[in-house]
């Protein structure tokens, strides 16, 4: 059983792993002269969207928390608006943490806030499908010890590492190398994203390599 | 400037971009300027009191001459050439709010000096642009008005000097120069462009008129002017000159002259490699001036002969060029290697603080030990026989080195008894090494008996200093990082912040529902925890001191405050992020506009009022808490005495008042503010000394430890320049609000929180405006209140000045954890952590720039930051030492 679940989960990071390459290559086939880091703002949108759209789908087709049963339509409806709001909230919350972080406040207003729509895309939108608008919950999976099962584990991995690449993304903006990759906000994206893949590709081998010492407590 | 535009379009005259090597300081850059050497960094240092020079130079070739020469202006040169000068009137160059009368002083004498025409060298240095820069900067309208009063100054002596020579026959030679640039900022020091660019302006009737393309003039190096003077003036070109003849400047002679100036100075430059460097006779340019002077030989030959065919010409023009050829050759080649290391004294001193970084490294467990008992004993390696085998090995080794070394070695220059006293250290640090690693094996083959860490469980906190602190240190690698460190503060703070606020919400949140979470065990900690370091004990004690500390932070938090709680993190951000657009500082980003210029400029001199009086007011309000009323009303005066000064000084406003009152130089309210200063220092240490008496009262302590702290709030307010009063109010806001909100609460151990107040207090001191780059160190602190230059007051204030961020964190670090924590051994804690986090950037950062010493970028990056580095090690070492003593005070008490 246990197996059988770190296999799904696998094959679910494949499938983001993939929309994200697939990000990158499709464009230029519609686009002319689309390239990551000449044209990184619709790079972005267009990312952002794949991974939506793919842990969108995933989570209709996997439904990881099976616990969740009630479905009258008007309880549905005010749960995705509520997760819309959420994620509208998460972009603003992570754009005033840009700017706090010294993100030029007036200018490159478009950047700096679709970095944080990336960003809420490769966080905040796996926990929405996941959790659900509940901040109890989410603050129980991002405590020490909180995790109840491999999905949230692995929700938690996914999104310590993206923190910690755009994190890290923002290291080499002083160097004076003057590389095209060094402007605002392209490193901390990029970050971002080899983050996101690497959370997403170590996730499930690491909860297999740990499968035999984690032990949760099933609700 | 139009009549300098002029001579410079139509006039007999020669311009150049004269190139000036960092430090762009005015002291090395005058040494440039006579010697024709590289001075190197620790000239800076040098620049407040010069000492004589002893290099050769042009001055004092033209003295040994019989020249007389007269000197007016910069003291610097007075002091660098005492007794040169037939007559002199130094001007002191440190009251740099004064641009009108250090001018006047140099002008008045012209006149008659002119008239009498007594002399034959006439040394001018105006100081008045320089302060300008450094007091309202390169986009002031006072410029614009200095520079006309120079023009004026130099159609003057080119008119005397040309009325002159109808009567002597005898050409003069006017030189315009300058000793460096100007940044952006108006300030100087640094490798800017603009602050190494400096005109250089030759004017003589001897020189053929000729339309001149103004608009390139050719680059040439500073150094270049001293072996052009000693060649114009027939003098000896100074011996360590490593400049070339500026050679448009000879062009007009006949070509035996020409040829004969050259070879002078290949001459000089070759014998100047040949003592530099072992290999002289591969290095390019020696050849080349072997070639040049077989083929001057055979030019005098043919001229001799009489031969005035062209034949003659072309070979002449042939030497020529090999000449300078030879003599760029030459210059390039001393220029890069006259900078030599003294790699024994590096040696030396790199051994020294490495073994003390090595001891205080092999100590983190036994100082952190709950009972802090740090005792390294330094009386029983020195009876070792291992110390003396070191002593004498050491001494034979230093025996050799310095007998058999050619160049000059400043250690081997040391006295006998300092260098024994340097190696009986060095060996006795290096016994009190083995014996703690001796210590440490003995007790490391019985762990299971002693364990060593009862309370090891890393947090986020902790790893996020651990990393941040490793971050920083490897960061002083790249020249990039060095010139932009600020960034990484500010970087660090902001995530320290985040982390703070995450650790609040999971502490706050997590046990509202009631029901603990921490039944949940994952074995091994998650991505975020330190697996190796967790033992099952460590683990489960450090379980109950979190359910124990968070139930004792939902006793704290009730009602309003329970938000301010939660908000503290988010404000202490904003006012980071307000600080921070205050002052540019940096190299890449520093030109961007920034709120502190915008309040500096004479515009908006009744915003910057306001808020000078404001930040003012908030400083009063958030120190008078802990103070005694006594202090309390000292505190008050002295702080309305502050602003009275700038009032006085000019830099803002009463509102009762109308712009443009005359200005004076403060000496009167900076000196009240002063006694006040010293008033609330004083009854901070008479408390101290009072709780020592009367043993039980801790509480005289805290308010004297306050006191103090209060008092160098004050000293600090008053040496900030007005724009940076925020940057003060700002940080005894984040001050109280920590304390109240986020330490007392969470209850962070010593070690913790003494390493966020070590970073909040590099972060505060780019807030200030600082950077690791000479240019930015705010001098006119040191002459607050001071009428002449005195040199200790002078640096002790500037230091004070420029390091006042570290130094009030710190101060406020031994007041909380004297007044906050019960057990006894926060302090020593606390001191160890304190000096082992200052000391591994800088032990790191010296063995970084040895092995970088050849890096193109030492001289204008690494260097000047080892300088800062340097002070604030002193610094830090001076705190340590504050808090010992506070500790043993404490101790003696209990």
């Amino acid at each position: 059983m246990k197996d059988n679940d770190i296999k799904r989960l696998l094959y679910t990071h494949l499938l983001c792993v993939f929309s994200i390459i697939l990000s990158v290559f499709i464009p230029s086939f519609f686009l002319e002269n689309f390239s990551i880091l000449e044209t990184h703002l619709t790079w972005l949108c267009i990312c952002s969207g794949f991974v939506t759209a793919v842990n969108l789908v995933l989570y209709f087709v996997v439904k990881p928390n099976a616990s969740y049963k009630r479905s009258s339509l008007s309880h549905k409806v005010t749960r995705f608006l509520k997760c819309c709001i959420y994620f509208l909230m998460s972009c603003f919350t992570f754009h005033i943490i840009f700017v706090l972080y010294g993100a030029p406040l007036i200018e490159l207003v478009l950047e700096t806030f679709l970095f944080a729509v990336i960003l809420s895309t490769f966080t905040t939108i796996p926990c929405l499908c996941l959790l659900g608008p509940n901040l109890k919950a989410w603050l129980r999976v991002f405590s020490r010890n909180g995790v109840t099962s491999i999905w949230e584990n692995s929700l938690q991995i996914t999104t310590i590492s993206s923190f910690v690449g755009a994190w890290l993304g923002a290291l080499p903006i002083p160097l004076d190398w003057e590389r095209p990759w060094q402007v605002w906000p392209i490193s901390c994206t990029l970050g971002a994203t080899f983050g996101y893949v690497a959370g997403l590709v170590t996730s499930p081998l690491w909860i297999y390599w740990k499968r035999k010492q984690l032990t949760y407590k099933s609700n | 400037m139009p009549y300098t535009t002029y001579l410079v379009e139509k006039g007999a005259s020669h311009n150049f971009v004269a190139e000036a090597k960092p430090p762009t300081v005015t002291m090395p850059r005058i040494k440039a300027l006579m010697t024709g050497s590289l001075p190197g960094f620790i000239d800076v240092v040098r620049n407040l009191n010069s000492p004589a020079l002893l290099e050769d130079n042009v001055i004092r070739q033209a003295k040994a001459a019989g020249k007389r020469i007269f000197f007016y202006g910069d003291e610097t040169w007075i002091k660098l050439f005492p007794k040169h000068f037939v007559e002199y009137d130094g001007t002191t160059s440190f009251f740099v709010s004064d641009y009108t009368e250090v001018d006047n002083n140099v002008t008045r004498h012209l006149d008659k000096v002119l008239k009498r025409g007594d002399w034959d060298v006439l040394i001018l240095h105006y100081l008045g642009l320089d302060h300008i820069g450094h007091v309202s900067g390169p986009h002031s309208p006072l410029i614009g008005r200095k520079l006309s009063e120079m023009d004026g100054v130099l159609m003057r002596i080119h008119t005397a000097l040309l009325s002159k020579e109808r009567e002597t026959l005898l050409p003069n030679l006017l030189v315009l120069c300058g000793d460096h640039g100007m940044s952006e900022t108006g300030s100087h020091g640094a490798s800017s462009t603009e602050e190494v660019n400096t005109p250089l302006i030759l004017i003589s009737s001897a020189f053929e008129r000729k339309p001149g393309d103004m608009r390139h003039p050719k680059r040439v190096q500073q150094t270049d002017l001293a072996a052009t003077l000693a060649i114009g003036l027939g003098l000896p070109i100074p011996k360590d000159s490593v400049g070339s003849l500026l050679f448009p400047v000879i062009e007009g002679k006949p070509m035996r002259d020409q040829l004969r100036f050259l070879h002078l100075n290949t001459v000089q430059l070759s014998k100047l490699l040949q003592e530099n460097v072992p290999s002289y006779e591969k290095d390019p340019g020696f050849e080349q001036f072997k070639v040049s002077e077989k083929l001057h030989g055979n030019w005098i030959k043919l001229y001799l002969e009489e031969n005035k065919s062209e034949v003659l010409f072309n070979l002449g023009t042939k030497v020529l060029r090999q000449y300078l050829d030879a003599l760029k050759t030459l210059s390039l080649s001393l220029s890069t290697q006259v900078a030599q290391y003294d790699i024994y004294s590096m040696m030396v001193g790199t051994a020294v603080v490495l073994e003390v970084l090595t001891l205080l490294l092999l100590s983190i467990p036994q100082a952190l030990h709950r009972k802090a008992e740090l005792d390294i004993s330094l009386s029983s390696p020195v009876i070792s026989l291992l110390f003396y085998l070191m002593f004498l090995v050491l001494s034979a080794f230093h025996v050799i080195v310095c007998t058999s070394a050619e160049s000059s070695c400043y250690f081997c220059g040391l006295p006998w008894l300092a260098a024994c006293g340097v190696m009986a250290l060095i060996s006795a640090l290096l016994c009190a090494i083995m014996s703690v690693l001796t210590k440490i094996f003995v007790r490391g083959s019985l762990p299971s008996k002693n364990p060593a860490h009862p309370n090891s469980g890393w947090s986020e906190l902790d790893l996020l200093m651990v990393f941040g602190t490793v971050g920083h240190v490897l960061s002083l690698g790249a020249s990039s990082f060095v010139e932009e460190e600020h960034q990484t503060w500010y970087f660090l703070v902001n995530t320290l912040c985040l982390a703070l606020s995450q650790e609040i919400y999971r502490s706050y949140f997590l046990r509202d529902d009631g029901e603990p979470q921490c039944c949940f065990h994952v074995e091994q900690g998650f991505a975020g925890a330190t697996p190796a370091l967790q033992d099952r004990t460590g683990y489960d004690m450090q379980e109950q001191d979190r359910v124990h500390m968070s139930s004792s932070l939902s006793e704290v938090l009730r009602g309003h405050e329970k938000w301010m709680v939660l908000a503290s993190p988010w404000l202490i951000l904003a006012c980071c992020r307000l600080l921070r657009s205050l002052n540019q500082t940096g190299v890449q980003w520093a030109h961007r506009p920034d709120f502190g210029h915008w309040l500096t400029s004479s515009d908006h001199k009744a915003e910057l009022s306001a808020l000078a009086a404001l930040s003012l007011l908030v400083t009063f309000v958030l120190v008078q808490r802990g103070c005694s009323p006594v202090s309390r009303g000292a505190l008050a005066l002295g702080l309305l005495g502050v602003y009275c000064y700038r009032a006085a000084i000019g830099n803002v406003l009463f509102p009762w008042q109308p712009d443009n009152r005359d200005i004076s130089k403060g000496i009167i309210e900076a000196r009240f503010v002063y006694v006040f200063v010293l008033g609330i220092l004083f009854t901070g240490t008479k408390d101290l000394l009072k709780s020592q008496v009367i043993a039980a009262d801790s509480k005289i302590k805290t308010v004297g430890l306050w006191e103090i702290y209060s008092g160098l709030v004050l000293l600090a307010a008053l040496l900030f320049r007005p724009h940076n009063l925020p940057v003060l109010a700002f940080s005894l806001l984040i001050q109280t609000v920590m304390t109240k909100f986020i330490w007392k609460p969470l209850r962070h151990d010593a070690a913790e929180i003494t390493i966020m107040h070590y970073w909040f207090g590099q972060a505060f001191f780019y807030f200030q405006g600082n950077s690791n780059n000479i240019a930015t160190v705010d001098i006119s602190a040191g002459f607050v209140g001071l009428d002449t230059y005195v040199e200790i007051p002078a640096v002790f204030l500037t230091a004070f000045g420029t390091y006042a961020g570290p130094v009030l964190w710190a101060s406020h670090l031994v007041h909380f954890l004297s007044s906050e924590t019960s057990s006894g051994s926060a302090l020593s804690h606390a001191c160890f952590c304190y000096a082992l986090i200052g000391s591994i950037p800088v032990s790191t950062y010296i063995i970084l720039v040895t092995s970088l010493r050849y890096h193109l970028f030492i001289w204008s990056v690494f260097s000047p930051k080892l300088l800062y580095e340097g002070m604030h090690l002193l610094i830090t070492a001076a705190i340590c030492a504050f808090f010992t003593a506070m500790d043993q005070t404490s101790l003696t008490k209990s």
